[in-house]
């Protein structure tokens, strides 16, 4: 791979997906809310659905977090706690694969409803269909990853990768160098990754945002408005005893 | 005490004749759009039957409303918060859609289009989900109509509990009454609780409850939460619908679509005053045959100076209270007690309350078997059974149920005499706790039923309410592509209900 086409892709496009990924869902949540939903189908068709969804969901959070963690976490912070690269990266490969091969299965549950279940195909937009198979192949190429990791469980391979999110994230020039040489089926996830993101607000997947923990610390259950004025202390106070939560 | 006004809701079911023209009119305004077709904010029920969308009353399946624990506190029925997290990639207690129908419309230009030939053309019924052909429509939104089906399958009926059913199987002793049904717009409502977004809210000036079609995000945990299952999933814009007690028109003082339309002028609207304080107490009592009456303690009586000093203090406008005074539900509901909460036992403290039907005598009483009591025809003679319709209204107790029948028998009785015969027989209302002054009341309200006894609306005070300001020269709800989108691309998904002419051919 050329060295300008490396950069531009790894260098350059991150910022880009980036920023779309931001800007457009802060655009599509103040300009168009009534967009934003899961697009659950349950209600037309729960067959495959009930297991689909919870390995899909499971899986993908799971793995959403190893990466999370796994690429943002400073690697002078497993050094301090004495977390080998070598223990690291087994640990990503067996906690990663596990939960990624839930997720597949549950991905191509869902996928094979989707497309062939007359019910969910004919109300499938373009944009259901695709973000499902764009994240399948994403998942393909993911498990596909690790035969290759088991070529080289010392680690180096996997700090590259930390360090050039790191970089990215922290805006260092030419972090796109760092993994100019990693094998091709790494940078492929790479780039389908930060494609994802770039897609991200034009899809369901913005409901993402919305996961509903704050549903925990709701005060009691009920929920009122009112469109008398309210001041705002007064409407705190009434919030707090546990009936009333305007907004 | 904390005041509040609800605009409530009575249906006499005694003149309900089943013409389904509430549904169909609401239907015409509130859900004829891509991914509602198989929504019905209100439809009417043949009972006894399963209903709709099927079984829906059979709690220990769907799991709606609320529960109360053993430390006496109540939660849904679907679990407290966690839980209700805990399912939210797939909710184990959603009815799917076959539980309601699948959609259809018919071919009808095929029978404009058709070649000659000998036959007559047909137009067969094609999915509205799946745009194909239905080779057979296996359910509908009123499958039941007029003991439609097998008296095996009917009689699943959950309201048969406690009755011995296989009598009412037999042509002689077989019975029948519409329920007309309806968001419940509950005190108590499980659909807000079971929300994990916060979208469904109850309104505190008139009590509506309504889904922030903005803030929903189509969780579909409130069509578990909602026992009466009158929360409907919109496949089509991926949120969840349901009845708005028609608030634009409740705002300006005009009683909701059904009402209006109501054939047998059956229906009624009135303001509840009601003590918001105690709501969680009233659901929370520990015996279900008991929360009739809890709800009635929560209202709240709008003669009592005390209340109405209250009332100001928290806000009710002099125009509500006076109208809390002159409420057909108040008389029906708290001076009779002849109407009754659907389903008190689901402790949602619902908001649209039934008169409970006569029905005919058994032929048995007829030949003179069973006795008349004190000039009046023994209500247990009656042929819905009494167990029947306590099940369906007062969580199986029998005791109100039956006097609100006597109370009714006893206003024919009363006005039979007094018209017919000539003759005030003050004894027949005495025998059932009223005057007479009370049963012309009740007569003036439910036989005559004028128009503005039957609703007693105040209108919504503009100047407590949105800015009008901000609102001048919007496009209003639109479906969440804002005013523009004339070039019909949409950048963020949005499902655009194509407007169809009747004639245009899919």
């Amino acid at each position: 791979m050329s060295t300008w086409l490396n950069n531009a892709l790894y260098g350059w496009y991150p910022y880009f997906a980036l920023t779309i990924f931001l800007l457009g869902s802060l655009l599509r949540f103040d300009h168009s809310q009534y967009t934003w939903r899961t697009g659950s189908s349950q209600l037309l068709r729960r067959k495959q659905l009930m297991w689909g969804s919870n390995l899909f969901h499971v899986g993908i959070l799971g793995i959403f977090a190893g990466h999370f963690v796994g690429l943002l976490t400073p690697v002078a912070v497993f050094e301090a706690l004495g977390i080998s690269h070598t223990f690291k990266q087994l640990l990503a490969m067996t906690a990663g694969g596990i939960a990624g091969a839930a997720c597949w299965v549950g991905i191509a549950l869902l996928a094979h409803r989707r497309l062939f279940d007359p019910r969910i195909r004919n109300t499938s937009s373009f944009s259901d269909t695709a973000i499902l198979l764009l994240l399948w192949v994403q998942l393909t190429l993911g498990l596909s990853t690790i035969p290759v990791s088991a070529q080289h469980l010392d680690g180096h391979e996997m700090v590259k990768f930390m360090d050039w999110a790191q970089g990215i994230l922290t805006l260092h020039p030419g972090s796109a160098a760092l993994i100019a040489d990693v094998n091709p089926i790494f940078k492929l996830h790479l780039f389908l990754g930060m494609t994802i993101f770039l897609v991200f607000p034009f899809t369901r997947l913005v409901h993402v945002w919305s996961a509903p923990v704050w549903y925990l610390g709701r005060t009691g259950y009920q929920v009122v408005r009112t469109r008398r004025p309210v001041p705002r202390r007064s409407a705190d106070a009434a919030a707090g005893s546990g009936n009333v939560g305007d907004d | 005490m904390r005041i509040r006004a609800q605009v409530a809701m009575v249906l006499n079911l005694d003149k309900c004749i089943g013409c389904h023209t509430c549904s169909v009119t609401c239907k015409n305004v509130w859900t004829s759009r891509e991914g509602m077709e198989y929504a019905w904010f209100n439809n009417v029920e043949t009972k006894p039957g399963i209903g709709y969308p099927k079984d829906w009353e059979n709690q220990k399946r769907w799991k709606g409303g609320w529960t109360r624990r053993r430390d006496g506190k109540i939660e849904p029925a679907i679990g407290a918060k966690w839980r209700v997290l805990s399912k939210i990639f797939a909710n184990p207690d959603l009815p799917e859609i076959d539980d309601y129908y699948e959609p259809f419309t018919f071919d009808y230009a095929h029978l404009q289009t058709a070649p000659e030939a000998k036959a007559t053309p047909t137009a067969r019924p094609r999915s509205l989900i799946t745009g194909e052909r239905m080779e057979k429509i296996q359910w509908g939104p009123n499958w039941e109509e007029i003991l439609g089906g097998e008296f095996s399958k009917r009689s699943r009926d959950s309201n048969f509990e406690g009755v011995q059913k296989e009598i009412y199987s037999t042509f002689e002793n077989t019975f029948m009454m519409y329920l007309p049904r309806l968001c419940e717009h509950c005190l108590n409502p499980a659909c807000a609780a079971a929300c994990p977004s916060g979208a469904i809210y109850k309104r505190e000036e008139d009590g509506i409850v309504l889904i922030d079609q903005d803030k929903c995000r189509g969780w579909r945990m409130c069509v578990s939460g909602c026992p009466y299952k009158k929360i409907y999933y919109n496949w089509s814009s991926g949120k969840s619908e349901k009845c708005t007690f028609c608030f634009p028109r409740i705002e300006a003082g005009l009683p909701t679509v059904c009402s209006e339309t109501c054939v047998g002028r059956i229906r009624y609207l009135g303001v509840i005053l009601y003590d918001a304080d105690k709501i969680e107490e009233a659901a929370s009592v520990p015996d279900e045959a008991d929360l009739y009456e809890a709800q009635l303690k929560v209202f709240l009586d709008p003669f009592d100076p005390k209340v109405q000093a209250q009332a100001r203090a928290d806000g009710i406008s002099d125009a509500w209270l006076e109208s809390a005074k002159r409420s057909p539900v108040w008389k029906m509901a708290m001076d009779w007690k002849i109407a009754f909460p659907l389903h008190p036992e689901y402790r949602t403290l619902p908001m649209v309350w039934y008169v409970p039907p006569l029905s005919p005598i058994q032929s048995a009483a007829a030949k003179g078997d069973l006795g008349e009591i004190g000039g009046l025809p023994d209500v247990k003679s009656l042929r819905i059974p009494v167990q029947y319709l306590a099940n369906l209204l007062t969580a199986g107790r029998t005791k109100p149920v039956e006097l609100a029948l006597e109370r009714m028998l006893a206003m024919r009785g009363y006005m039979r005499a007094k018209t017919v015969d000539g003759v005030i027989n003050d004894g027949l209302a005495e025998r059932v706790g009223l005057t007479g002054g009370d049963i012309e009341d009740m007569y003036q309200l439910m036989a005559i039923a004028n128009y503005e006894d039957r609703f007693v609306i105040p209108t919504a005070h503009r100047e407590t309410g949105e800015d009008a300001y901000q609102l001048r020269g919007s496009c209003g709800f639109s479906f969440g592509d804002g005013c523009s989108g004339k070039t019909g691309f949409n950048l963020f998904d949005a499902k655009t209900p194509k407007a169809k002419t009747p004639m245009e051919v899919e």
